[in-house]
């Protein structure tokens, strides 16, 4: 028997080719050829030199503060979501109690939230028009809001803790879940204590997914941009922020070029060690069944235990959420008659979203902005998902294939490029033969497909991956061709992967701001550009729209995250 | 010849060599099953003639044909995994109709074969259950169910029985040669378990490091065992170091206990198997071994004796009702040499656990 049949020949290189041939040309035409406009625009209208821009930022202590803020905050607000979301994985992996369902779910619904709907949760809760400060207003008889809450590092931290929490509990929680107990009970039968055992045993099996939580949350935090934008503040610029204000208020490109070629070059470095330590550390694990790998509380100190850090993650995560519900549909304004003592129930914010007036911002009524939302979102979900199954299968299958280690950091590279930039490489690139597309409605899907990319593909490898052989083998056995195998076996078995990759797609395209705030016609508004203008207009009617909008749109957000929970097919992580 | 043939397979993972050229024959509807501990080889056999894996050298043929080139999918070969691999998504039903699906079949057909195949391993009106909530037993015929459904020309299954516990198995094991009986079925059954191994399959083929050791019946391979490693896989313990010479009368091989006649043999070292069962206690028989009785372990049915013979341990199984001499005191063994005492070639003898006193 010679050594290879035309079955493992294709599996060598042909696949994989052929499988990465769609995201690839996506990519280069999309994000390369528009990042590469960018920087020869940049460059061309430098004065003093290639060096000019990069010259200028190091030499400005201005920028130079603003790169090491951008650090500091991102590694502050990853360390404090570290230190809330891990206890919260523990007790979601080896504990079964009541509710739990329910809080997982709600759990996943801060991290689909818009980050315009986030900050303006917040500035409902501790803003100067917010709950808190006009409680206290109120009470005391104050004229101006106690709480500087707005413009703070506070206000950002809070609200990327918020934010990235759930990207423990999903992460780290779903791996420890899976792990088999009996290797820690082996460790503690041999003799380890059980703080041993947990940094000896438990710990090195959870790095990988740790480290990865982690590093996400540091680029997810290096390159925030609404969040920053709106409760930051001029005070607290981040890379990503000044990038914003150099192209769009002082329209100097150079600079905004430089500072997004360092921030790239930042994030090009993380998301390699991300996919190199996560390779390294990748160990055949024998994942079990849930069923076996939890527990029932048994003490009451562990129920009074569990139900205490229940309360206060729910708290949390659902108290701004809901105080930017009540505030929209409550007038607390004292124009109006009334006040906190005497709130009045009022639909009026809703109401005028109908309504087209006159001196309004936009050419099309506010109701509008949602259906072309959608429209967008769907579009993402379709483009997204056709060009990430395809990556997704052979980085999982091809693992071998050489290619895919370079690969593999590649696709990332949207992740960590500021959806700013971005934004401005489509301006730059697309507006000109051979891609007019400055004016296709085509332009927003394609830009939320760039950001959504990375995220559809780190959902789809890892189940796709966890995928047993033996199965695959099974199923070839008993005729299935290769193609049948990835029908029959893989796609049903990624099916739950495949639906929170369509649902991420469809959250972040509802979501996005940064690119869309650049790209976007008048119009075609999308809800986020919309929310933006209202909030930064003063009139408490402005506000109320924004915060209409933004429970509006958190209740898209969060509706179809619920489903998603629901539709899943019955627990197939189980191998 | 119609059926299976594997003609000199090798296969090496990186250093270590998995197969070192395996061959033999499968007839058309015969059973055989391949016996060794893990680590022989015989799962990457299995991969290599299902068509999971390529080998290094070697041949597999179906009626004299190669299937080098022919992908697993059409091979039409079964094999049942050890861990069953069923797959999670899928129903009993949705599991069993696979195979048929590939074929093409309408959807009656299927359900008249998926309701066949269910009646055959005894778990009929299945089809509706959810397979992760199946236990180890139901597994194991639902795997069964499967691989048999799109009736392969060959079915293979590797330790099917081997995470199942020991009173389910011997149940299983018969049920198992029922219905590869019943279906005519070409069958190669991979086992670490002897009595596995006998009861399934007409031939035995014993494996060990990729290797073949011995080819024959169960009989034969238990009666006569090629090998010290073969004897001492069934459970054959009595071997003993020897020395065959030729002696006047004509050849005769020198033991521990004593120098017994034998068959024609070439002269020089070997390894001298005393088969247990042919032993028995007391005067009789044409040769005879004084030892002494050291120890008694009782098993049950019956009761394994320790005896010293000139430095030598025998251990001897007799039934438990045996009225043996008390520990420490003489005792007589007596056996016919021709069919007690085999000669298998020299090999090394392990180091010995109980020291004579």
């Amino acid at each position: 028997m010679t050594k290879t049949d035309d079955y493992p020949l294709l599996r060598s290189w042909v696949r994989p080719l052929l499988l990465w041939l769609p995201p690839v040309l996506f990519l280069s035409l999309f994000y390369f050829y528009p990042l590469g406009s960018i920087l020869q625009v940049a460059f061309e209208r430098s004065q003093s030199g290639l060096a000019g821009p990069f010259y200028e930022v190091f030499s400005s202590p201005g920028i130079r503060s603003v790169i090491a803020f951008t650090f500091w905050q991102a590694a502050l607000s990853t360390l404090l979501t570290l230190l809330i979301g891990l206890p919260g994985a523990y007790l979601f992996a080896r504990y079964e109690f009541r509710g739990k369902s329910l809080v997982r779910a709600l759990t996943a619904v801060p991290f689909v939230l818009p980050t315009l709907v986030v900050a303006a949760a917040f500035n409902t809760l501790l803003g100067s028009r917010g709950w808190v400060n006009l409680a206290l207003m109120d009470s005391f008889n104050l004229l101006l809001p106690p709480i500087q809450f707005t413009n703070s590092l506070t206000a950002i931290l809070l609200a990327h803790v918020f934010y990235n929490t759930t990207i423990v509990l999903r992460m780290v929680g779903d791996y420890w879940s899976h792990l088999d107990p009996r290797m820690s009970q082996a460790a503690l039968t041999l003799g380890a204590s059980t703080l041993k055992t947990l940094r000896h045993v438990t710990l090195p099996l959870l790095m990988p997914a740790v480290l990865a939580a982690a590093l996400l949350i540091f680029i997810f935090d290096f390159t925030s941009f609404g969040v920053i934008l709106v409760l930051g503040g001029p005070r607290f610029a981040t890379m990503e922020v000044e990038i914003y204000y150099q192209t769009i208020s002082l329209f100097n490109l150079p600079l905004a070029a430089a500072l997004s070629m360092i921030q790239l070059t930042c994030t090009l470095g993380m998301t390699i060690l991300y996919t190199q330590l996560s390779r390294r550390m990748q160990r055949p694990l024998s994942l079990r069944p849930v069923q076996y790998t939890q527990r029932r509380l048994r003490t009451w100190q562990s129920r009074v235990f569990v139900s205490l850090f229940m309360g206060l993650l729910l708290g949390l995560l659902t108290i701004p959420l809901l105080s930017l519900a009540a505030r929209s549909v409550i007038s607390l304004e004292r124009g109006q008659n009334a006040s906190i003592t005497n709130p009045q129930f009022t639909l009026a914010y809703y109401q005028e979203l109908s309504q087209n007036r006159r001196d309004s911002l936009f050419f099309v009524k506010p109701i509008n902005a949602i259906g072309i939302s959608l429209a967008y979102a769907s579009m993402t979900v379709v483009l997204a998902l056709a060009l990430g199954l395809p990556a997704a299968l052979t980085l999982a299958r091809d693992q071998d294939w050489r290619l895919n280690r370079w690969l593999d950091p590649l696709i990332m590279l949207p992740l960590g490029t500021s959806a700013v930039t971005l934004g401005l490489g489509f301006i730059v690139a697309l507006d000109q033969p051979p891609f007019d597309l400055r004016a296709s409605p085509l332009l927003i899907p394609i830009a939320h497909t760039l950001v959504a990319f990375p995220f559809v593909v780190r959902s789809l490898v890892p189940s796709l991956r966890s995928i047993r052989p033996r199965l695959r083998q099974a199923a070839a056995v008993l005729g299935a061709p290769p193609s049948q195998v990835v029908r029959q076996i893989d796609l049903p078995l990624v099916g739950r992967a495949v639906l929170v990759a369509a649902a991420f797609a469809f959250s972040i395209s509802l979501g996005e701001f940064g690119a869309t705030a650049l790209v976007s016609r008048p119009e075609y508004p999308t809800v986020p550009v919309m929310i933006y203008r209202y909030i930064s207009q003063p009139g408490s009617l402005n506000y109320g729209q924004a915060l209409a909008l933004s429970t509006l749109l958190m209740i898209a957000t969060a509706v179809g995250m619920l489903v998603i929970e629901r539709l899943r097919l019955a627990d197939i992580g189980e191998f | 010849m119609s059926g299976l043939s594997i003609i000199d397979i090798r296969k090496a993972f990186g250093e270590k060599q998995a197969l070192r050229g395996v061959s033999f024959e499968v007839p058309q509807s015969s059973s055989l099953a391949v016996l060794g501990p893990s680590g022989c080889g015989k799962s990457t056999l299995l991969s290599i003639i299902a068509g999971l894996e390529a080998p290094d050298g070697g041949d597999v043929l179906w009626d004299g044909e190669s299937l080098a080139r022919i992908p697993p999918h059409r091979r039409n070969f079964g094999l049942m995994f050890q861990d069953f691999a069923l797959f999670p998504h899928r129903n009993v039903f949705g599991n069993i109709s696979f195979g048929l699906q590939m074929l093409g079949w309408e959807a009656l057909r299927i359900n008249n074969r998926v309701s066949e195949v269910l009646e055959l391993v005894g778990l009929p009106g299945y089809e509706k259950r959810d397979v992760n909530t199946l236990s180890g037993g139901e597994g194991q015929r639902v795997a069964l169910a499967r691989s048999l459904a799109p009736q392969p020309r060959l079915l293979m299954l590797d330790e099917p029985l081997g995470s199942l516990d020991r009173n389910l198995r011997e149940r299983l094991v018969l049920d198992l040669r029922r219905i590869l009986l019943a279906s005519q079925q070409t069958a190669i059954y991979v086992t670490h378990d002897q009595e596995e191994a006998f009861s399934v399959a007409g031939q035995v083929v014993v494996m060990n490091s990729g290797r073949i050791e011995q080819t024959g019946s169960p009989q034969d391979i238990y009666t006569r065992p090629a090998s010290a490693f073969v004897a001492r896989f069934l459970g054959l313990v009595n071997l003993f170091a020897g020395q065959v010479r030729q002696a006047q009368s004509g050849f005769e091989v020198e033991t521990p206990f004593g120098s017994f006649p034998i068959a024609n043999h070439p002269a020089g070292p070997v390894t001298v198997l005393l088969r247990p069962d042919a032993l028995s206690l007391g005067p009789g028989g044409k040769s005879q071994i004084l030892g002494e009785l050291v120890r008694v372990d009782f098993r049950g049915q019956i009761c394994q004796a320790l005896i010293c013979a000139n430095d030598a341990v025998l251990r001897i199984d007799f039934p438990s009702s045996t009225s043996l001499p008390a520990i420490g005191e003489p005792i007589l063994i007596s056996f016919n040499p021709s069919d007690t005492l085999l000669v298998l070639p020299e090999s090394e003898m392990p180091s010995r656990a109980i020291n004579c006193p």
